[in-house]
């Protein structure tokens, strides 16, 4: 039997999974109809039940944030779907939402009956032009259809969805940043509290879910909860992408329940690219701590990840052979998070700048090894000490990377410059070393 | 620059998508792109007179955002990504080498207006690494050559189709349009998903 679980990809070799025909052929929106003859509040429970926890990075149970949002509060609530996917290293969003968005589409009139919302966006990084269409279709299809607008299949519940296109800011994937965004400022994150099930969008209570996690609803409740239940470990149920990029054989995304593990991924990539061995990989996206060798048998769940010393973050599982430099590939993500600090917060903006300066000279080769001790110092001067997590996820390559490798930034030291070929990492190098 | 009596209905239109007029400043700046190519100062006094901000106010959010550009970019802008995961699997030769081909830098324009050149971060396809992206589309698994052939083709008005995309490539106003909510009725065209996407999906129904 395979390890395999497709429940969002299941149709995506089929050429017209992307439209409403498609989907409907295979069961869509038959999980909406369900949905509304349900008491709201039962929705909001049997998401609960099925222990589906956020799929864009943090992992907090999805029905306990629907369950936040004040009732009978007399005010407008908001549904805002999290489609900026920026992550390095993360790449599930955006095929899943070129393949299949009415999966999303179906997850947002659900989650917006839930909530009693009437007014839903997805804010979509706006560098993806064609998933932008696709999901532009899928929703005026859904109008087409009935299914969002006014009365929604006749049971008296209105709906207007709104597709939003970012701009390039990485920043804008941090939920309050996100919704200063979509307000029409600069997008740059809030201090919490008030947390956005208080005062979201336009001060008002609203939900920040990531795409899977919304796309994810439907299945559960077309399903069941026992169903979803089935698949993952004790405490992180359900099912997940997982993204394999970079040194395998095969890259690709692979649906599985949660608590696979990177060898047994690693055999359905084909294993690391001929002649070539695993040294270092990101379970979760570069914010999430580098793993080894010595982690391949790690359970990728939450609580597995997070006991081995790194986060299941987004699940992008980015592989690196022997050919690597360990400090190339960490200053080029620190060179991400300077570019991408919004520069609201001092040790955020100058901390990373100082990364960079410091990374750099190292990769180089110039320096003594009191320096590795300056560059742990900066991070320990950032990390935790803004108002969201940037420079948290900017410190967690430094770090593990100096816990798995220093003797690695010593050697550039040793040597005086990189002792690594940077076209033998490449794709085009050929799969021989 | 001015615009069209029907330029501005298109604004209106953008602008009532929203409950909060604000919002809709960021389609209104892809607007202006698809009409100027880029952020132009009217562009920001118009949208600044639509909201009922000032244009300062909307200087800061335009310049925030780096799709957002204050001086044209070519007909064909070419994105290649240099974030760790693509830089190492061959982005890094990809652009040193296009760069060396065109003759021009980061943020640079040749000079015949066609191409325009940017170190881009992570667009969210590392299986398909190494990435190139042009106007924002997808140009999957590149190699220092296919990117010059694909620059090349480019300035002669031939450029490839995208790889997961549309049948052709879109110039950059056009895709801004796209971008602010105006379609191009091209949704059908393009594959639903690249063989990487279906991997995990074959591999079940072999049972492995």
């Amino acid at each position: 039997m395979s390890k395999l679980s497709p429940v969002l990809s299941a149709h995506w070799d089929e050429a017209d999974s992307f439209t409403i025909d498609g989907y409907r052929r295979n069961g869509g929106y038959n999980a909406a109809k369900t949905a509304l003859d349900m008491d709201a509040d039962a929705v909001i429970q049997l998401v609960k039940d099925s222990g589906l926890r956020g799929r864009g990075g943090a992992g907090f149970p999805t029905g306990m944030k629907w369950g936040f949002i004040p009732q009978n509060d007399g005010k407008d609530h908001y549904l805002v779907v999290n489609a900026d996917e920026s992550e390095p290293g993360t790449c599930k969003d955006m095929p899943l939402l070129m393949a299949n968005p009415h999966s999303l589409i179906e997850g947002i009139i659900i989650a917006s009956y839930a909530i009693r919302a009437n007014y839903a966006f997805i804010y979509l990084r706006g560098e993806v032009v064609h998933v932008y269409r696709r999901v532009q279709q899928a929703i005026q299809d859904a109008y087409a259809a009935g299914l969002l607008g006014k009365n929604i299949n006749g049971k008296g519940f209105d709906l207007e969805l709104v597709l939003h296109a970012g701009a390039g800011a990485y920043i804008c994937g941090e939920e309050t940043a996100l919704l200063d965004s979509l307000e029409g400022f600069r997008g740059q994150p809030r201090l919490r509290p008030p947390f956005p099930a208080i005062a979201g969008l336009y001060a008002r209570p609203t939900v920040v879910n990531n795409v899977e996690s919304i796309a994810s609803v439907p299945a559960i409740i077309a399903n069941g909860v026992e169903w979803f239940q089935s698949m993952g470990t004790e405490k992180s149920k359900g099912f997940t992408l997982y993204s394999l990029s970079g040194h395998v054989k095969n890259p690709g995304q692979f649906e599985a329940p949660l608590g696979i593990t990177l060898r047994e991924l690693l055999e359905m990539a084909g294993g690391m690219r001929e002649g070539h061995e695993l040294k270092f990989w990101t379970p979760g996206g570069s914010s999430t701590p580098m793993f080894t060798q010595e982690h391949l048998d790690v359970p990728l769940d939450y609580e597995g990840v997070g006991a081995a010393g790194s986060m299941l973050g987004t699940k992008a599982l980015q592989i690196f052979d022997e050919t690597t430099c360990v400090v190339r590939a960490v200053l080029r993500w620190t060179e991400f998070y300077k570019h991408e600090s919004c520069g609201k917060c001092t040790p955020c903006r100058e901390g990373t700048w100082w990364l960079v300066q410091a990374l750099k000279e190292l990769e180089a080769g110039r320096g003594t090894s009191a320096d590795l001790d300056k560059l742990l110092d900066i991070v320990d001067n950032i990390a935790g000490r803004s108002f969201c997590a940037l420079a948290d996820g900017a410190a967690s390559p430094i770090v593990s990377s100096m816990k798995y490798f220093r003797t690695e930034y010593q050697r550039h030291l040793d040597l005086g410059s990189c002792p690594f070929d940077p076209i033998a990492s490449t794709l085009f190098a050929g799969v021989h070393s | 620059m001015s615009y069209s009596s029907e330029n501005i209905a298109t604004m209106d239109s953008i602008i009532a998508r929203y409950p909060r007029k604000r919002s809709a400043i960021m389609p209104l700046l892809h607007f202006v792109q698809a009409i100027d190519g880029f952020v132009t100062s009217d562009g920001i006094e118009l949208i600044a007179k639509k909201l009922e901000l000032e244009t300062a106010e909307v200087t800061a959010v335009s310049t925030f955002y780096t799709q957002y550009k204050s001086e044209p970019v070519g007909e064909y802008h070419v994105g290649v990504c240099i974030n760790t995961l693509c830089a190492v699997m061959g982005g890094d030769e990809i652009y040193k080498s296009v760069s060396d081909h065109l003759g021009i830098g980061n943020d640079e324009v040749t000079k015949d207006g066609k191409v325009s050149l940017e170190r881009i971060e992570c667009n969210a396809a590392c299986d398909y690494a190494p990435v190139v992206m042009v106007n924002w589309e997808f140009f999957d698994n590149q190699t220092p050559q296919s990117v010059k052939d694909l620059v090349d083709g480019a300035r002669t008005g031939n450029p490839p189709a995208p790889t997961r995309g549309p049948k052709s490539l879109r110039t950059w106003k056009e895709n801004s349009a796209v971008l602010a909510g105006i379609s191009d009725g091209l949704a059908g065209e393009g594959v639903s998903a690249g063989e990487p996407s279906k991997l995990g999906l074959k591999l079940s129904k072999e049972g492995k």
